[in-house]
């Protein structure tokens, strides 16, 4: 099986809709939360989508606005516009 | 409705920060970036950096503030509601005095490292990179003194952490870090931090950590901690790049970044080694040990890192099975050794509670109840018959990593491990097997590391003939700043809070 990537996000409520688009465009991902923050893992590859997210928000997003209450990552980051992903390229 | 039509991401990223940059042409580039070469590092064509983020200085800036403001939010709330009485137990703050000595500095010098590092590349990328960072750092190191200022109203042993970080001998064990760090070449120096500190290491102290001090009722280093871990994901992914970008650059890189690595690993697990103490011993409510913070964010996490750099000819760490077989020890052997030389520290030690030892059980299991949790009752029972145990003398300190020479040998729990290593017809004792290496690849750098207790005994320390004057000279007053908690002002202030009763005045200190 693949390594896990992850991605952690402070547990507060500009978060959750991020968490929710994430949890369902990755049905392979598994949230672990703990005091104050969720981290999510995922086999090999994860896709943050913009428009996930802002159909859960009900407004436009920005993915760089995940800086705010992003917490730490692991895995080979790659941006644009529509999705932010992360990946191992092994 | 349709959106306006702009650029893309990539696009407009590349228009901000491309071909900003030149060629030096009234002196030779060599001369202006004097140290991007020495180290060996061979580049190519520095416009093969990539920069994960793509943030440009305008999305920085707006991001950046958004945070600030809402962290002074918080701190603002937090102070005028007495946060101070949320906390779990005051013994709880002892974590907090240890980070405002040993971390917080460790920001700045992160600030001043970056900005020099910045200077050093001549790269644009890596310079933009590298600039970001050192402003974020200023900021963690600011924030953090903020958050802390209020606690210092009404904790002991916070009133000078900046006369501490000089002179403190525990304190040299971070300090040695970074100036290790600083005084090395700007590559070594950005593999060193934001790559094995940040990326492979960091996630210990401000993901369980952090979490930790959530669950221990503190908001304010919640606050600043998450906040500056937000920071953190680009700090570990500028780590990330600029290893990759070396490692495709050119292959004559790859033995130079694997013993980088290979040092770096080792140090900073060193270092961390402080952080599991504070998660296991320091925080009253527990979240999660040492041994399963390990086990995820290095086993799991850490490993899958190394596993994704194997396509460059980058092997694990030279001693990360070491790590990985001490990990149900380190914390235990820490403490021990914090709990002993208590009259020389600028927090409290004390025996844990039965409860807390028997999560130690169940965390660590037979080792935990076999060699550790005897002694901590011995020690109890020493302590409730008046006579709590105090080493009055100072330790031998490892000669690398500072930390005393008091771990045991991978395989044997019982056997103190002492290496000695020699130059120049000098001899040096070492902690271990990873720290001898690394004195043995660059003596000529490490027999210059200024050794704590040898300065201190040498009367370099205001002339202090024992611990105690020691203790003076870093202006710690003794069983107020120092010592065992148990009866402590800090203690018994706590208590007085928590029956209600008048406060009384938390601090002696003249110092703010
Ligand atoms: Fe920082
Ligand atoms: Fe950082
Ligand atoms: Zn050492």
């Amino acid at each position: 099986m693949a390594d896990n990537v992850f991605i952690a996000f402070q547990n507060n409520a500009e978060a959750q809709p991020i968490i929710e688009a994430i949890l369902e465009d990755n049905p392979a991902a598994v949230a672990n939360e703990s005091p104050g923050m969720v981290k999510i893992d995922c086999p090999g590859r994860l896709v943050v989508r913009r428009e996930t997210v802002e159909e859960k928000m009900g407004r436009d997003f920005d993915l760089q606005e995940m800086h705010i209450n992003l917490i730490s990552l692991g895995g080979n980051i790659d941006e644009d516009d529509d999705e932010f992903v992360i990946a191992w390229n092994t | 409705m349709a959106k306006a039509k702009r650029l893309g991401l990539k696009e407009r990223y590349s228009l901000m920060t491309r071909g900003l940059d030149w060629e030096t042409t009234y002196q030779p580039m060599d001369e202006v970036f004097p140290y991007d070469k020495y180290e060996g590092i061979k580049i190519i064509d520095w416009d093969k950096w990539e920069d994960p983020f793509r943030l440009t200085m305008e999305s920085y800036w707006k991001y950046q503030s958004e945070k600030e403001r809402k962290l002074y939010a918080i701190l603002d709330a937090f102070q005028q509601n007495n946060g101070q009485l949320n906390i779990s137990d005051a013994r709880y703050m002892n974590a907090v005095k240890l980070w405002l000595q040993g971390i917080t500095p460790l920001e700045y010098a992160a600030h001043r490292g970056f900005a020099h590092a910045g200077r050093a590349f001549r790269g644009a990328g890596a310079r933009v990179a590298c600039q970001m960072q050192s402003i974020d750092e200023l900021r963690h190191a600011q924030t953090q003194l903020h958050a802390f200022s209020h606690y210092n109203k009404f904790f002991n042993g916070m009133h000078g952490f900046a006369h501490l970080r000089d002179r403190a001998w525990y304190l040299s064990i971070p300090k040695s870090f970074f100036e290790d760090a600083m005084s090395a070449g700007p590559f070594e120096f950005v593999t060193s931090i934001s790559f094995a500190f940040e990326y492979v290491l960091t996630n210990l102290l401000f993901m369980p950590f952090v979490s930790g001090a959530a669950y221990n009722g503190d908001m304010a280093t919640t606050t600043f901690g998450f906040s500056a871990q937000s920071d953190e994901s680009r700090h570990m992914t500028l780590g990330l790049e600029v290893v990759k970008f070396m490692l495709e650059q050119h292959e004559d890189n790859v033995p130079i970044v694997q013993a980088w690595l290979d040092k770096w690993f080792w140090r900073g697990y060193r270092l961390l080694g402080l952080v599991g103490t504070m998660m296991d011993y320091m925080l009253p409510k527990k979240v999660m040990s040492w041994k399963e913070a390990w086990e995820i964010y290095w086993e799991e996490n850490g490993i899958a890192l190394f596993h994704d750099l194997s396509r460059y000819g980058i092997r694990l760490p030279k001693y990360h099975e070491v790590a990985t077989k001490e990990k149900t020890r380190v914390t235990h052997e820490l403490w021990a050794t914090l709990y002993q030389y208590g009259n020389a520290l600028g927090l409290h030690t004390w025996v844990p509670e039965d409860e807390e030892l028997d999560w130690m059980s169940e965390k660590y299991g037979d080792l935990f109840d076999t060699m550790y949790r005897p002694r901590l009752l011995f020690l109890r029972e020493q302590e409730q018959a008046g006579n709590r145990y105090f080493n009055n003398r100072l330790p031998m300190v490892c000669q690398v990593c500072q930390i005393p020479v008091f771990y045991t040998e991978p395989d044997d729990p019982q056997k103190q491990c002492v290496r000695i290593v020699e130059w120049a017809d000098t001899k040096h004792h070492c902690c271990s097997d990873g720290c001898a290496d690394i004195f043995n690849r660059e003596p000529e750098k490490f027999v210059q590391s200024l050794i704590p207790p040898q300065q201190i005994y040498r009367g370099d320390a205001g002339g202090a003939r024992d611990i105690f004057e020691y203790a003076e000279w870093l202006h710690l007053k003794k069983d107020i700043d120092t010592g065992e908690y148990n009866g402590s002002p800090d203690h018994q202030n706590w208590e007085a809070w928590q029956s209600q009763q008048p406060t009384p005045q938390a601090n002696s200190d003249e110092a703010a």
